[in-house]
């Protein structure tokens, strides 16, 4: 059965895109067909990314129109055998997209694959309605930070009224995905921690990813994390958050402590 | 600054910001939540004026304003004058007449 997952923030810069390249890449390394989609029309990046800007011919706007097939518009990773990336516009802007087009390559991309990743634009508008319409599980990016914080709740109340399944009356499964998190600060109280944002939002975890040298590395060498540096403190973090999201049990761990949150949980509860 | 200021633990910041959102949260999750309070509000204070008074659809106004932890409710309705004497004689024509 296939999935589609939106990831989504309201929040621009919180880690939308080197997410969704990340958790697309660990997917599909563990077997999964995946396909990640850029519905950030005008202004895609995802391409580049994922180290792919120079074999885009067709995008998303010219498959949703019929000027193109998808299987034209698809461009198949070198490194990933079962990995997929369908381009953004970078000419168009977002009004060229029409809500039939981007349902008909939704249902195609279904058809052909076990996971389909939307990485959304930034924003509440149009562009991110279209990349969550059609999703049935959500991944909030938030970064421990207010007003990310209050973007993703914003972005968790369209997600409950906005998308097709919660129109349809289904509930839509979202999780938090913690980016850019500095558990040193966090400890000393100059961030926000795991357990004040997960109160806030009130959604399960999905992961928490440290800030981290070796994602900028990756994004400069057009790798995503989990394919450049799988090791890495961010790339294990991202690994983690993928089978969590193909339903493993996972334990917690927050990157830059030892204990696992549980653990630290329950050590607090205990004392 | 002292050197001394350099070497002493700032107070942590992550609690105020903490309580910040939560109180901003709980009033934005009614104000623009997904069955948006102020619309219904809105919808059914003009629909029980117009029961009673010849009223526009734009004379209601409902916003919601926020002090501290306090969230405010505030109901703005214009009828003019001479649409309340006109509901008020059909109501109580002997009195109006009177
Ligand atoms: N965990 C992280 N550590 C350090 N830098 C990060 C991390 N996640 C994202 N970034 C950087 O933040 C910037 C914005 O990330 P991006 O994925 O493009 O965000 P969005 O798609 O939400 O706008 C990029 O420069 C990216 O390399
Ligand atoms: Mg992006």
């Amino acid at each position: 059965m296939s999935k589609v997952v939106v990831v989504t923030s309201g929040k621009g810069g919180v880690g939308k895109t080197t997410s969704t390249a990340a958790l697309g890449a660990a997917l599909a390394r563990s077997g999964n067909r995946v396909c990640v989609v850029d519905f950030d029309v005008g202004l895609r990046n995802l391409d580049l990314v994922m180290g792919a800007e120079r074999r885009v011919v067709y995008d998303l706007i010219n498959v949703a129109n019929g000027d193109a097939k998808l299987a034209q518009a698809l461009i198949r990773d070198k490194r990933v055998e079962t990995l997929s990336l369908l381009a953004a516009s970078q000419t168009r802007d977002k009004d060229a997209l029409s809500e039939e087009g981007v349902a008909r390559v939704v249902a195609e991309l279904r058809g052909l694959f076990d996971y389909v990743l939307c990485d959304s634009p930034a924003g509440i508008e149009r562009g991110a309605l279209l990349a969550m319409r059609f999703a049935d599980e959500a991944v909030v990016v938030t970064n421990p930070e207010v007003s990310s914080v209050r973007d993703s709740d914003r972005i968790i109340g369209l997600l409950d009224s906005k998308t097709l399944r919660a129109e349809q009356g289904h509930r839509i499964q979202k999780q938090l995905l913690l980016t850019r998190f500095d558990a040193g600060r966090a400890s000393r109280g100059e961030m926000l921690g795991v357990a004040d944002v997960l109160e806030i939002l009130s959604i399960p975890l999905l992961g928490i990813i440290p800030e981290s040298e070796e994602i900028l590395r990756a994004s400069n060498v057009g790798a995503p994390i989990t394919i450049n540096a799988a090791t890495s403190q961010a790339g294990r973090s991202y690994e983690d958050a993928a089978r969590r999201l193909m339903g493993e049990t996972v334990p917690m761990l927050v990157p830059g402590e030892k204990k696992s949150l549980l653990n630290r949980i329950l050590g607090r509860r205990a004392a | 600054m002292s050197l001394f200021g350099l070497f002493k633990p700032r107070a942590a910041t992550a609690p105020v910001a903490r309580e910040r959102l939560q109180i901003l949260l709980a009033h934005e999750r009614v104000a623009l939540g997904p069955d948006n309070l102020i619309a219904i509000l809105r919808d059914e204070i003009l629909a029980t004026i117009a029961k009673h008074v010849e009223i526009a659809p734009e004379a209601v106004k409902v916003t919601m304003g926020q002090q501290g932890a306090v969230s405010t409710l505030e109901i703005d309705v214009d009828i003019p004058t001479e649409k309340i004497t006109a509901s008020l004689a059909r109501q109580m024509p002997t009195k109006a007449v009177a």
